[in-house]
């Protein structure tokens, strides 16, 4: 498509430059330290570098420790987003549905989101806490079975995809509604004259029309959860129990900064900054498809 | 939107003509708000509870059964949660970073979106490769290196090095770039028939298009930039500097060697989730609005 | 157009701000600034900003400024980033898993140094040998002691009185600890026997050191860099499985790494932990119930009672600051390892009084007497017979080897692996960290 421009041959330099400027300084430069660390064997203080060439590369892609944490990234990224997006999506349609106080039920929907995910952690750790927490206390008038996320891999983990989850709904809430809002109300007549119920209708027609945004939503929502997550297995499991909800990305902060290996983290660095380059060409190729699409 | 819902249209001009337009049971009604009044409820217990606690003294929080309704000592819990982390320095350091994280990242970003979608220059697609590439690389990746960039440019425990780095990845000029690309070609026609160079057509033209969009951007960074905690933990050397999240985890004990005072845990958190809260709920109709238009 | 105006006057408005805020210039001070890191958080912290203070206060040079940095790790983390940046803070409190990283660094200033450049006298034969051999190389004091605790066994008294056990006699040996819990279980005094707090510092180093078994060859890692560990021997074995067969019955309950675990005792879930007796001020402070402590138990024969080993951190100098400022640290140090100050410390916060003379005034003023928990914990650091296997560990990458301890642990205590599956699998891991570590320091 022929788009109007303008012809100036100083100006878009000027105008890229702050951002270029940054991104060059904090980002790239950074990156290519990184890098540059990961092919080298650093003692904590700096003050010894040996070259070791890929080794830290190998040495990762022979540990299980890394696979399993490869794993635990894509359980909990999965977890996160079925549950914030299907969740958001429900919530929405519900929301959105012929009746009053759409507004104040928004407002109700969408606060969760501005809460930091280490607080919400936090908030969560002590609902879970073994000994003092709510939620063991009312379960285990129901079941015997001790939900100690200490030791139970499995409850840890659900802890955390909860807490995140919690803090992803307003976000996906707000697209969803809007979303939902802009299904032409016609549309919607039709399907009542015809007969369908509510679920018939949600199923053949709101779900395909919003189909774009639930795609978009969940490549955001995996991409979030896989990668700034760190704040809430921080707060809350610290990758425990054993290494249960060890994710990638706490592992490479736990061996660079806890255990002073920047080799090795450095590899890791560089082995996540593949991946993410890796799933913004995908959202990249899918936005772009979404704009002709129209 | 798409083929299917063209599909429906057609079929609804032919039907509308047909029969009258039927309205849905009341009853639905009912059982709809029901359904969410649950699901807020199961939202909003941990905040409810997270509250509850923070009024509460220590006694009643290791309580057996747990108590779930509000106590009475709310004012004591804040204040010194309040004093022990020195909250009002750090939500004033934590309100001065997410601003200017929020509004200098919109600048920037508009500004280079601006270029790339109407400018045809040497370096274009180098330009917006290279900037997309940053797209959501999360901090602890490039943390150490990040910090020793800052250390030499002298900016450790400063306000700019707290905001500056977490303004260089490009989620936002992305969104303006489609944002951009959605405004029709007529209008930079026009506005170039009508003698406007570039910088005016940004101001007068774009400009005013973009509130929506720059409203739902600025509550998603100042949240990003309230919500920090690693970043902020590494290049803040002075309790001057630090920031409100950080605040929080110091009224954690984790040496282990001491009892963990959750009411005043609880308080603190409630002092730091309230601004980022309040900006959603005050925004909201903008945030929703600015969201869907720089989506599509 | 109004909105675009309202917006740049916010804009500047927020710029403006924030250059505001950075200029403010801060109260100058003639003083000579001493930047000290450390990681105390709630009364602990307190606890070492009055200290700070009353060393400020009694001098006029100089200024300590004491500077809550992050957790042990993100504080020791953040002092060589900042090293790196010779930024470094004077002092940093580092605990006892960085010592082997901070001993080799090259980016420290040893204390006995500090002190003989400027020719400050210190008494180093007057602190307590446990402690001053963790820290020390070739008899050379390293690192300052600066909070030193040791692993104990406390007891909830009531719960005792309650199942009908003798309420001033703690269990002595590990049989008598199975005994005890399972009477107390039978009679519903409690929930559970005994918990743990750091599972790899109180379970597996203490106990190791406490039985005269070695944790590591070349001496615990004393005499040199290529160590393996021994925690998958026999000994270690047997103590891990006995604990996983204890989980089974509520003998034992796991409650987590670090502190984690504290709720359980306070609570009365359990009836006995065994945790770092820096713990005896908070649990003054916040147990309900009557409890007492006493020595960590023993296996008994075959195996000899030797001492424990001592846990915490103490104060690391950082090298290349200025000759002033040395001589403000130097006299902070001394400072705070005057009797005087020992005697404060230890009581406000329960960590050891490190000086003999410290200890004979607390014995002189009857403390012990009215605290004999405290008692407890230097007794048995200083009482038993010291063996070349408890006198402490020096390990690189020793934070990432604990970590790998108590992960396995978890492994066995959820039943996914047998004792000796998770210690061999420690072990290999932990040798490869060491492996690495000894590379990376090539000496």
């Amino acid at each position: 498509m022929q788009r109007t421009v303008f012809r100036s041959w100083w100006l878009p330099y000027v105008l890229v430059f702050p951002q270029m400027a940054v991104t060059m300084i904090f980002f790239f430069w950074p990156a290519l330290k990184s890098l540059q660390l990961s092919l080298y064997r650093v003692s904590p203080f700096g003050d010894s570098m040996t070259f070791v060439g890929l080794g830290n590369f190998t040495k990762l892609l022979a540990d299980p420790e890394y696979y399993r944490s490869v794993v635990n990234s894509l359980v909990f990224a999965a977890g996160v987003t079925v549950l914030a997006v299907a969740g958001a999506l429900v919530l929405a349609a519900l929301a959105t549905q012929k009746i009053r106080g759409l507004a104040a039920y928004r407002t109700l929907l969408l606060w969760p989101y501005g809460i930091a995910p280490p607080v919400a952690g936090i908030i969560f750790l002590f609902i879970f806490h073994p000994t003092y927490g709510v939620l063991p206390y009312f379960l285990s008038f129901v079941t015997a079975y001790e939900f100690n996320w200490l030791l139970k891999g499995w409850v840890a983990l659900t802890l955390v995809i909860a807490a995140t989850a919690w803090t992803h709904l307003g976000y996906n809430i707000a697209f969803f509604i809007a979303g939902l809002l802009a299904i032409p109300g016609a549309v919607m007549e039709a399907a009542d004259v015809d007969g369908a119920g509510p679920v018939r209708r949600f199923r053949s027609i709101v779900f395909p029309l919003v189909s774009p945004i639930t795609f978009y939503l969940v490549v955001l929502n995996m991409v979030f959860a896989f990668f700034e997550s760190f704040g809430v297995i921080d707060a809350v499991t610290k990758g425990g129990p054993g290494d249960a909800t060890m994710i990638m990305v706490y592992k490479l902060y736990k061996d660079g900064f806890i255990g002073l290996n920047l080799g090795s983290s450095g590899a890791q660095s560089v082995i996540l900054m593949a991946l993410v380059i890796g799933l913004t060409m995908l959202q990249f190729r899918f936005a772009e498809k979404k704009v002709t699409y129209r | 939107m798409s083929a299917v819902g063209a599909g429906q249209l057609e079929r609804v001009r032919v039907v509308e003509v047909a029969a009258p337009r039927k309205k849905p049971f009341p009853s639905n009604a009912v059982v709809i708000h029901a359904l969410l009044f649950a699901c807020i409820a199961v939202v909003a217990f941990p905040l409810y509870y997270a509250f509850v606690i923070s009024t509460q003294d220590i006694q009643e929080v290791v309580q057996r059964p747990p108590r779930l309704i509000p106590s009475s000592h709310l004012l004591e819990n804040y204040a010194q949660a309040w004093r022990k982390a020195h909250m009002g320095r750090m939500l004033l350091n934590s309100l001065v970073m997410a601003v200017a994280v929020a509004v200098g990242k919109i600048v920037i970003s508009m500004l280079s979106a601006f270029a790339i979608v109407y400018f045809d220059f040497r370096g274009r697609m180098l330009c917006f490769w290279t900037i997309f590439v940053t797209l959501m690389l999360p901090v602890p990746v490039r943390l150490m290196s990040t910090y020793e960039v800052v250390g030499t440019l002298g900016w450790i425990n400063t306000y700019q090095g707290l905001a500056i780095p977490l303004m260089a990845s490009a989620t936002a000029t992305f969104l303006f770039r489609q944002f951009y690309l959605t405004i029709p070609n007529e209008l930079a026609e026009a506005a170039q028939l009508d003698g406007a160079g570039p910088i005016r057509f940004l101001f007068q033209f774009l400009l005013p298009l973009s509130w929506a969009n720059i409203a739902a951007l600025f509550v998603v960074l100042f949240i990003f930039g309230w919500n920090q905690y690693l970043w902020p933990l590494l290049i803040t050397n002075t309790e001057a500097m630090r920031t409100v999240v950080i605040g929080l985890e110091e009224l954690i004990p984790r040496t282990g060697t001491e009892l963990p005072t959750w009411n005043l845990i609880m308080a603190g958190a409630m002092m730091a989730l309230l601004p980022p809260v309040a900006i959603i709920i005050f925004m909201q109709r903008w945030f929703v609005k600015g969201l869907i238009e720089s989506e599509k | 157009m109004p909105r675009t105006k309202t917006v740049w006057r916010s804009i500047t408005g927020a710029v403006a701000l924030s250059a505001l805020v950075a200029l403010a210039p801060s109260p100058a001070s003639a003083k000579t600034e001493i930047q000290f890191w450390h990681a105390m958080t709630g009364q602990l912290g307190d606890a070492t900003n009055e200290l700070v203070r009353q060393f400020n206060e009694s001098q006029s040079e100089y200024e300590v400024k004491p500077l809550r940095k992050g957790t042990y790790p993100e504080t020791l983390t953040a002092a060589i980033a900042a090293y790196r940046q010779r930024q470094a803070p004077n002092i940093v409190q580092v605990f006892e898993a960085g010592t082997q990283t901070m001993m080799l660094s090259g980016a420290v200033h040893p204390v006995y140094q500090l002190f003989k450049e400027q020719e400050i006298a210190m008494d180093w034969k007057d602190f307590i040998a446990p402690v001053v051999g963790y820290y020390s190389k070739d008899g050379n004091l390293y690192s300052m002691p600066f909070n030193s605790s040791t692993p104990i066994f406390y007891y909830n008294k009531d719960v005792f009185q309650k199942a009908g056990l003798d309420p001033a006699k703690p269990p002595q040996t590990w049989k008598q600890v199975e005994e005890y819990s399972k009477k107390i279980i039978a009679s519903g005094a409690a929930k559970c026997g005994f918990s743990t707090g750091w599972p790899s510092w109180t379970m597996v180093e203490n106990m190791h050191a406490w039985h005269d078994q070695p944790f590591a060859t070349r001496r615990n890692g004393f005499d040199g860099l290529d160590v393996q560990l021994l925690i998958n021997k026999e000994f270690g074995v047997k103590h891990v499985s006995q604990l996983a067969a204890w989980q089974k019955d509520n003998v034992y309950s796991y409650g987590g790494r670090t502190g984690t675990a504290d709720p359980k005792f306070v609570n009365g879930e359990c009836a006995m932990y065994i945790q770092s007796s820096a713990l005896i001020g908070g649990f003054t402070r916040g147990v309900k119930f009557a409890w007492g402590s006493g020595q960590l138990p023993h296996w008994g024969p075959p195996y000899a009672k030797a001492t424990s080993i001592i846990g915490g951190a103490t104060l690391w100098i950082m090298k290349g600051k200025p000759a002033n400022e040395n001589r403000g640290t130097a006299k902070f140090l001394k400072f705070i390892s005057e009797t005087n100050q020992q005697m404060w410390w230890h009581v406000t916060t329960g960590y050891l009084a490190i000086s003999n003379s410290a200890v004979k005034n607390l014995e002189a003023g009857y403390h012990f007497k009215k605290n004999p928990d405290q008692w407890t914990a230097f007794a048995q650091l200083t009482r038993g017979k010291a063996t070349a296997n408890s006198q402490g560990l020096r390990l690189g990458n020793f934070v990432q080897i604990r970590d790998v301890i108590e992960s396995e642990l978890e492994n066995i205590f959820a039943g996914k692996k047998t004792a000796k599956q998770g210690l061999d699998d420690a072990v290999a891991k932990s040798n490869d960290l060491l492996k690495e570590f000894a590379a990376a320091n090539k000496q």
